[in-house]
């Protein structure tokens, strides 16, 4: 078993090196199928591991040793459990589907070898990411699923957009790394380990521990950690303030939009913190802070997806929103029903990004919804998995979504912790803005008259079997994935992996209420989410098919509030202009006038100078005109004579 | 002993002497002869310093290899040569270098080229020479014999502006240095008459002597390493001088004030260390943010990446200065990593800089479309650069950042500011200078690497990756020495 720990991880970086280095050689099919065939055997992998673990058997041990230094040991490891093997599962699945998608959305690229080398590489990050046993390799994880990020992003390297939203995306995420490797400091400052089993089971020790963080005011060091800690889960699930750069990142190919930044990369934070829920339960005010930040996201991200026009800034809008569901369980201490939504969320979103890929490519690369329409007929699979996709993203009963979105909302609702009640009226209200954008895509898309040129027109079909085959074979997922609600959310499946302190017991509370899937579902009726949510969808078939017109209107009367959408609250312009604009100022002023000016200007040339003008000054001395000397030596007779006398 | 031979005298003397066979070689009609025997000349040098790490005893924090002989008699100097766990490391990287500088030069210079293997050769052996000193006569001149070969590379191969550049880098290291002589001197009459350095780690001295012998030294080390706000030589040296001599210079000479600091400041004062490390560790941190910031402004690419080598050389004098395990071994493995990749950042440049004769980053623009191969390399040693985890660059700036967290919470969240900054400066000149569409005529004529310059790369590549996914072996022979130096400085010596 341990041998195919290691092969998970291990045969998507063989991959990604075969097509990285040697791809010019080998060529675009074999660079495709060697790819395919190592993400498939981690697949493979991973089915057999989680099947394994259904069985009871966990492992956690050390791979080899990293770096000894003073008293500690840093250790690469595994740690593979319920938490562990899911999200293997998920993110080997997800990859492969999108390794098989990519030589129909790629072909003919420049760059094609490339690409499967970067996402094979990502696959190989990702899993080390979930798979790591202590917060170093954690690290290690999560800034090289950044670095895919950022070169992924920059995939098509002439366009300039594409090469500042790499480097906005990356510096972002520095920003949130920044605070998780003080986090990680601090961990290790305190708990004198990484591993996290050594670092729980210290935890409930510490939970009482404060230190004077800021001078003259005391906190509790738990609360300090985890909240560095969610600084980091913050830039890498771009949650607010610091999701200025996940819409940015579309930029990038669509596979990889699908795959990174929306499916797996993106929920690593939401991972981060369910693995750590024995820390973040011990903080009352950290979780505060996830939950504000969270409902934040949830909310306001969700208004700026109803004005996009282009199809994928929609679909990253309707991420940003859903991971702050995420975030927004995390901080009510449902993790269970977190990692839920995460894995739904993968599968439901992977399809409506593979399935707006899938439009692009019938588009020629058009990517703005208010040139397409009508295009059901043209291509019936695309349609119907992203319809299917739609339902369960706006949380239609009997679809994945529903069961993982209601049991976050229910979950909030039971929570006690401060600011739950702000989280739970952002969560409720982004029921009814997630059906309308949802479906507001899928009608200006699929549904209506179309608008695109008569050439594009004549074009449109169907994209081959490698686009349609993933988004069929992940629109089972889609549907069925929330059927196992019971056991995974309310049962004891992540037993010993999560750790929820009893007077935080939302989930339990609600597990005492859950009567099946199909209790659920009659339940869901009396319940507002769902009356939200068919109003939703209600609405978007209302104004984008009956009255077209009514849209434009509201445009207009509402314009100032349509102004700050669509510029995203205006977040982006104030960051370039303070933290870009600061720094680069603060850099000048320092260089020009504390290394040029004072440094260099008025200390080390300023002495050189002082002893030039010692030296000229001397100089005057020594000419070698003996009548010179002669006056200067009356003048010393009659000086020190003077003295002398006097 | 290798065949016969004290390994440690061969490792020091071989380059000298072959430096010296090749300046025998006379002028350029000999060029190949010169270039083939100084490549021969440097890989038996690093071939030969293999040893001292395979024979090199980790479980001890005692010297090794060491060689003692007479050399003045009357005023107690001798030839004392050995190393530890602190210099050991840096010998080999130093030897690892010098071959590299030779490929990086074998082709761009055409002038002078046996003076310029030959100085190559004569100071890898006389930087050898100051790691391998036990004695503090024998440590002075080999510290002083260095700057020359440098003066010199920079003074004859280098830019427009060589001569300014050199002569503020020789004044600048010479005044530095001088303090240390007269601390050298004091040493000498209150240990009673003793050179020895290792006599002076054992000799109690007052507080005040302790200080201005620290103050002493620091100006000597400040400048090498170099230390904000004694850096402005470094920015000026780097953009005049040729490639190799900028690879040198980043990867080896700033070590030097480095390894000064471990060797002489702390165990010889180790009072006025503790009484002065706040200052040495806002000096240091000074170092990681505002240049950190210049970096982020600069124009031309070899300035930038002098400006980052100073403040990553700001988180190796941070380290020494937490007095903990992670801080100092930190310090080393940040010495050894940014050894590799300023060198590495450098021939990037060199690369770019041998086929347009420009460094300012806006001669550039899209350099990727023409170079893939070389954008490869740029990229992993930006990265790297920016201290990207499963590369050398993070290892030490982890190892430092979780020491500082130990001392006080507000160190170590100053100096991981060098995540954002680090990665701002480099990354935003890799964009401008390699993504993009192709900016100007001259870059759509640019070519790809050549052979010698793939080899020279990808072996900085390997040794980058290499120390950042294990850096195990690197740590493992400095423990001992490091935990005894620990211990030797938290006792007091008034």
């Amino acid at each position: 078993m341990q041998t195919l720990y290691l092969l998970v991880p291990l045969a998507p970086l063989v991959g990604a090196i075969v097509a990285g280095l040697f791809g010019r050689y080998i060529g675009t099919v074999w660079s495709h199928r060697i790819t395919i065939s190592f993400v498939f055997i981690s697949f493979l992998a991973s089915l057999i591991i989680f099947r394994d673990v259904l069985n009871g058997n966990v492992f956690n041990g050390t791979v080899y040793t990293w770096l000894v230094t003073g008293d500690t040991s840093f250790e690469i490891g595994f740690l593979i459990d319920q938490l562990s093997a899911t999200m293997m599962v998920v993110v080997s699945l997800v990859s492969l589907m999108v390794h098989i998608y990519t030589i129909g959305y790629m072909q003919g690229d420049p760059g094609y070898q490339r690409f499967f080398s970067y996402i094979s590489l990502f696959t190989f990050s990702m899993m080390m990411l979930v798979m790591s046993n202590n917060f170093l390799q954690l690290f290690f994880g999560w800034e090289a699923v950044g670095l895919v990020s950022y070169l992924l992003i920059g995939f098509w390297y002439t366009r300039p957009t594409a090469t500042y939203a790499n480097l906005k995306a990356f510096l972002v995420n520095r920003v949130g790394d920044f605070g998780f490797l003080l986090g990680i400091a601090l961990v290790l400052m305190h708990f004198g380990t990484l591993d996290y089993a050594g670092v729980f089971a210290q935890a409930p020790d510490l939970a009482g521990e404060s230190f004077e963080f800021i001078p003259g005011s005391s906190w509790l060091v738990i609360t300090v950690i985890c909240i560095l800690l969610f600084i980091g889960a913050m830039g890498k699930s771009a949650q607010f303030p610091l999701h200025v750069w996940l819409p940015d990142s579309m930029e990038g190919p669509t596979p990889i939009s699908a795959l990174i930044h929306a499916a797996t990369m993106v929920t690593a934070g939401i991972f981060m913190v369910a693995r750590m829920s024995p820390l973040f339960e011990l903080s009352d005010v950290a979780l505060s802070v996830v939950l504000v930040a969270g409902g934040i996201t949830t909310l306001f991200m969700a208004f700026v997806a109803v004005v996009q026009n282009d199809i994928k800034r929609v679909v990253a809008y309707s991420t940003l929103s859903q991971l702050g569901y995420m975030t927004v369980a995390l901080g009510a201490s449902a993790y269970s029903a977190a990692i839920f939504h995460l894995m739904t969320h993968a599968f439901f979103k992977a399809v409506l990004f593979l399935g707006a890929g899938s439009v692009i490519i019938a588009m020629h690369h058009e990517q703005n919804m208010e040139k397409m329409g009508g295009l059901k007929k043209y291509m019936p699979i695309t349609y119907w998995t992203m319809f299917i996709a739609a339902l369960a993203s706006a949380g239609v009963p009997g679809f994945s979504g529903f069961f993982s979105k209601d049991a976050i909302i229910e979950a909030v609702a039971f929570a006690d912790i401060p600011y739950a009640g702000f989280a739970y009226f952002c969560v409720l209200a982004t029921v009814f803005v997630t059906a309308l954008y949802t479906f507001r895509l899928l009608f200006m898309t699929f549904h209506g008259k179309p608008r695109m040129d008569e050439h594009t027109k004549s074009h449109l079909h169907e994209s081959p079997w490698v686009v349609t085959l993933p988004l069929v074979v992940l629109a089972i997922p889609t549907v069925g994935a929330g059927w196992f609600i019971g056991p995974i959310v309310f049962g004891d499946y992540f037993e010993n992996v999560i750790y929820v302190l009893p007077e935080h017991a939302a989930i339990e509370k609600l597990a005492a209420e859950f009567t099946g899937i199909g209790g659920m579902m009659l339940h869901a009726l009396v319940t507002a989410p769902f009356w939200l949510s068919l109003a939703g969808i209600l609405t978007a078939w209302y104004l984008y098919t009956i009255r077209t017109d009514i849209p434009a209107k509201i445009k207009t009367i509402f314009g100032p509030v349509y102004t700050i959408l669509d510029k995203k609250y205006y977040i982006d312009e104030l960051y370039s202009w303070l933290f870009a604009g600061g720094a680069r100022a603060l850099g000048s002023g320092l260089w020009k006038i504390g290394d040029i000016k004072l440094i260099d200007g008025f200390i080390v040339n300023g002495s050189a100078k002082l002893v030039a003008g010692f030296a000229v000054l001397a100089k005057r001395f020594q000419t070698g005109y003996i009548y010179h000397y002669a006056f200067t030596m009356i003048v010393g007779i009659f000086a020190i004579l003077t003295i002398w006398l006097y | 002993m290798l065949f016969g031979f004290p390994l440690l005298s061969l490792i020091i003397w071989l380059p000298i002497l072959v430096g010296i066979a090749i300046l025998a070689t006379g002028g350029d009609r000999n060029a190949p002869l010169a270039r083939w025997i100084a490549l021969t000349g440097s890989i038996l040098g690093f071939l030969i310093a293999l040893p001292l790490y395979t024979g090199f005893d980790p479980a001890t924090s005692a010297m090794q290899f060491v060689e003692n002989h007479v050399w003045f008699e009357r005023l107690n100097v001798y030839y004392h040569i050995g190393v530890d766990g602190i210099s050991m490391p840096l010998i080999l990287l130093n030897c690892f270098t010098t071959p590299l500088v030779v490929i990086a030069g074998w082709q761009i210079i055409q002038e002078r080229v046996s003076q310029y293997m030959g100085a190559f050769l004569i100071m890898s052996g006389i930087v050898n020479g100051v790691f391998a000193s036990m004695d503090a006569v024998l440590f002075y001149v080999f510290w002083e014999a260095s700057l020359i070969p440098m003066f010199l590379i920079i003074g004859i191969w280098g830019g427009p502006n060589r001569v300014y550049a050199a002569i503020k880098f020789f004044l600048y290291t010479l005044l530095g240095s001088l303090l240390m002589l007269v601390a050298f001197i004091y040493l000498y009459q209150s240990s009673g008459g003793s050179f020895s350095i290792i006599d002076y780690h054992q000799l109690p001295i007052p507080l005040s002597a302790q200080i201005l012998i620290f103050v002493a030294f620091l100006l000597a080390f400040a400048v090498k390493v170099p230390m904000w706000p004694v850096h402005t030589w470094l920015p000026d040296a780097h953009v005049e001088a040729p490639t190799g001599g900028s690879v040198v210079l980043a990867a080896i000479m700033l070590k030097l004030g480095g390894y000064g600091f471990l060797r002489f400041s702390l165990p010889i004062a180790p009072d006025a260390s503790h009484y002065l490390a706040e200052m040495m560790i806002a000096l240091s941190l000074i170092a990681v943010v505002y240049i950190g910031l210049v970096a982020l402004m600069q124009a031309d690419m070899k300035k930038l990446i002098a400006y980052s080598s100073i403040a990553h050389m700001g988180f190796v004098t941070l380290g020494l200065f937490l007095f903990n395990a992670y801080g100092i071994e930190g310090a080393m493995v940040q010495m050894i990593s940014h050894g590799f990749i300023s060198g590495a950042m450098f021939l990037c440049v060199g690369v770019l800089y041998d086929r347009l004769h420009s460094r300012q980053i806006a001669d550039y623009g899209g350099v990727v479309n023409k170079m893939p191969a070389f954008a490869a390399f740029f990229m992993l040693f930006a990265m790297a650069n920016a201290g990207l985890p499963g590369t050398s660059g993070f290892v030490g700036e982890f190892m430092v950042i979780m020491g500082a967290v130990k001392v006080n919470f507000w160190y170590a969240f100053l100096a991981a500011t060098t995540l954002i900054f680090g990665a701002a400066y480099t990354l935003w000149m890799y964009k401008r200078v390699i993504f993009g569409a192709i900016a100007s005529p001259s870059v759509e004529g640019l070519r790809d690497l050549s052979k010698r310059e793939f080899v020279l790369l990808a072996i900085l590549a390997i040794a980058v990756l290499w120390l950042g996914v294990y850096p195990f072996p690197l740590t493992d022979v400095m423990h001992v020495t490091v935990d005894n130096l620990l211990d030797h400085i938290s006792n007091s010596k008034l």
